[in-house]
């Protein structure tokens, strides 16, 4: 689809310059002018008080209908599934149902057979297994090659992929080599059923953009997508399904990477801007031990430890925590602020959070203007159910 | 060694914010700056040619003219040499048409040893096209690169995953996606910022990389924007009352109910 001005209504008032996220449209000569970094976007098309903007359509050729059913990379690292993949199961069978096709899972590894069965519990009508001791470890090139040939082999329709430090890895190859199109890190995922087409739609810029994309002529239609977002499938011990094993032709020269180990490491090395999860404590503490209780709960919610500029200038914590203008700028799924009044300082590093939740005794704070949850009150009795509560679900 | 870096040039995206009335993204003072994970990338390029005397890095970009500012700012850094694609006919690629454009520009650079890149960009999120160059160039890859030294004429790369990271041994010809843990980029010196501006970047369009239009463009692109939209405001926030245990409970219920926990 490409932008076109329509050069008999365009007045040339640039209001589609002002909307364009991208500086892609100049006024020239009295006309709107679409640049060439143009994404197609489409802002400018709603922006245009004169339908002087419009969509051009793309044309397409491939054979659209030899292609079915909705697979699932079932992402395992170890033996052990990724946790994304029973959320791709429980979202594949949706869109499975709304195509009326089968909802499959390919599997990549070595000794699969019990995974398989997993998958099986887990919705999957027919599972793909590429099983091979060269599929060991996860290489790029391995798997690449074995995800390639099933689908060339099996032709899906719609693959869904964990948006996961692997599933980044292997899905852009895997297009690439396929020929196809690929949307990354979607958050909804929906059938037109009109024509077929997977409705992908994905945040850009920070969040402050969201996108549906589509993926008209060419097949699979794939993305991979973000974990934690969808609903999880249902397991169901009892449930009958077909394990199919995939043939490899995998051979130890098609591997160019050796991976000499993999080595798990603890939580405190990650960073404030990785973090997922960020438990942040200020002068509500009231002093350098009321970073042990904010510590136990970040070790309950699985997070890192944070805080605001007054905790860190009284000395109760190192500057490396301190979140804020002055500190680190995070943007976490969930922020805990705990006696955080919400300084301007300190909001600015943090609002761009999915979910904040804030305690504080004062019910006027201003965090609790940015907050999600607000819980007024007593930090050292609301963080010790707090820690309880969560601390129930980890074990 | 021939090190290849590619470089992106992204509004500064702390900066973007949207007009509430109009939905849209307001993009006045809003300035370009090199993609950060780029600027990793081209750290760990820079300590590599340092590593082995006699090597030259490239930077290479696909984008508008006004990214020659972004290329001046690699040269000032130390990149040797820069190429900037750019032809209207390349507007509008998905990462599968931008990988295909790059990979066509890079094999015109002829043999190069390693290829680095920023592990994704701030204003499309997507970490697809080092993956995707990596296979249109036919080399072997290693995405989010956190270390990287020189050893026994290979790589000795740690490769970062979410619980930890894996060590792994990468021979030459390959490609490199850089996490900002890689390194602290360095910053332009007062030498090379008289320098880059005496340099010649090289523009290539279309007809230089020798690329047939249909691998490259809006209408090659296999994904497009079918629409884009704002996100709804965030809504209020609540506050939950009642005992520290109630209000727990609650909080709890409410954050696994939207997966967040």
């Amino acid at each position: 689809m490409a932008i076109l001005v329509m050069r008999d209504r365009c007045k040339g008032c640039g209001l589609c310059v002002d909307a364009c996220p991208f500086g892609a449209i100049a006024v020239e000569g009295g006309l709107a002018s679409i640049l060439g970094n143009c994404t197609g976007c489409g802002q400018c098309v709603e922006a245009c008080g004169f339908d002087a903007i419009v969509r051009a359509e793309g044309t397409g050729s491939t054979d659209l209908g030899s292609y079915a059913d909705v697979w699932v990379y079932a992402e395992q690292r170890r033996g052990v599934l990724a946790p994304v993949v029973v959320e791709l199961l429980g979202e594949g069978r949706k869109l499975a149902g709304a195509l009326g096709s089968r909802l499959c899972a390919a599997l990549a590894g070595s000794s699969m057979d019990a995974l398989a069965g997993e998958l099986v519990a887990y919705g999957a009508d027919l599972v793909y297994v590429a099983d091979d001791p060269l599929l060991a470890d996860y290489t790029t090139d391995a798997y690449a090659k074995v995800v390639c040939d099933a689908i060339a082999a099996h032709r899906p329709e719609v693959v869904l992929y964990g948006a996961t430090h692997v599933g980044r890895d292997l899905a852009p190859r895997v297009a690439a080599r396929v020929g196809t199109g690929l949307t990354a890190d979607c958050t909804g995922l929906e059938i037109d059923p009109e024509t077929r087409r997977l409705k992908q739609t994905r945040p850009a810029f920070g969040g402050n953009l969201m996108a549906t994309i589509v993926c008209p002529d060419r097949r699979p239609q794939m993305s991979t997508v973000r974990p934690g977002v969808m609903d999880k499938a249902v397991r169901d011990g009892g449930r009958k399904g077909e394990v199919r094993r995939l043939e490899t032709s995998l051979a130890a020269s098609d591997i160019r990477t050796r991976v000499v180990e993999v080595v798990k490491s603890v939580k405190e090395t990650v960073s404030l801007t990785a973090a997922e999860i960020i438990v942040s404590g200020g002068a509500g503490l009231g002093g350098p031990d009321g970073f042990e209780l904010i510590k136990r709960f970040a070790d309950a919610v699985g997070g890192v430890v944070g805080a605001s500029r007054a905790a860190v200038d009284n000395g109760w914590i190192g500057h490396e925590h301190q979140v804020g203008q002055t500190g680190t700028t995070v943007k976490p799924r969930i922020y805990f602020a705990c006696g955080i009044s919400g300084a301007i300082q300190h909001l600015a590093g943090m609002q761009g959070s999915d979910v904040i939740v804030a305690v504080n005794k004062n019910c006027v704070a201003p965090i609790f203007d940015v907050a999600d949850y607000g819980i007024v009150g007593d930090l050292y009795e609301v963080i010790p159910a707090l820690i309880e509560e969560f601390g129930k679900a980890a074990s | 060694m021939n090190i290849v870096v590619c470089a992106k040039q992204v509004p500064n995206s702390t900066q973007v914010k949207t007009n509430p009335q109009t939905g849209t993204i307001i993009r006045e003072g809003v300035e370009s700056v090199l993609n950060p994970d780029d600027a990793n990338a081209l750290e760990a390029a820079l300590a590599l040619k340092e590593a082995s005397p006699g090597s030259t890095v490239t930077v290479v970009t696909m984008g508008p003219p006004q990214a020659d500012d972004m290329l001046r700012e690699c040269l000032a850094m130390g990149a040797d040499d820069a190429v900037l694609l750019c032809d209207r006919r390349f507007a509008g690629s998905d990462t599968w048409a931008t990988s295909n454009a790059l990979a066509a520009g890079i094999r015109k650079l002829g043999q190069v040893d390693v290829v680095l890149a920023g592990r994704q960009a701030t204003d499309g999120d997507t970490a697809q096209v080092g993956p995707q160059l990596a296979e249109r160039l036919d080399v072997p890859q290693v995405t989010y690169v956190m270390a990287c030294e020189p050893k026994d004429g290979k790589l000795l790369v740690k490769r970062q995953l979410e619980d930890g990271y894996e060590l792994i041994e990468i021979g030459t010809p390959c490609l490199l996606t850089a996490v900002k843990e890689l390194n602290e980029p360095r910053y332009m010196s007062v030498r090379g910022v008289y320098d880059a501006y005496d340099k010649d970047i090289r523009v290539w369009g279309l007809d230089d990389i020798g690329l047939a239009q249909d691998r490259v463009g809006l209408d090659a692109s296999p994904t497009h924007v079918f629409r884009s939209f704002t996100p709804d405001p965030k809504g209020k926030g609540v506050i939950l009352e009642g005992s520290p245990r109630d209000v727990a409970g609650a909080l709890a219920a409410d954050l696994r109910r939207r997966h967040l926990i």
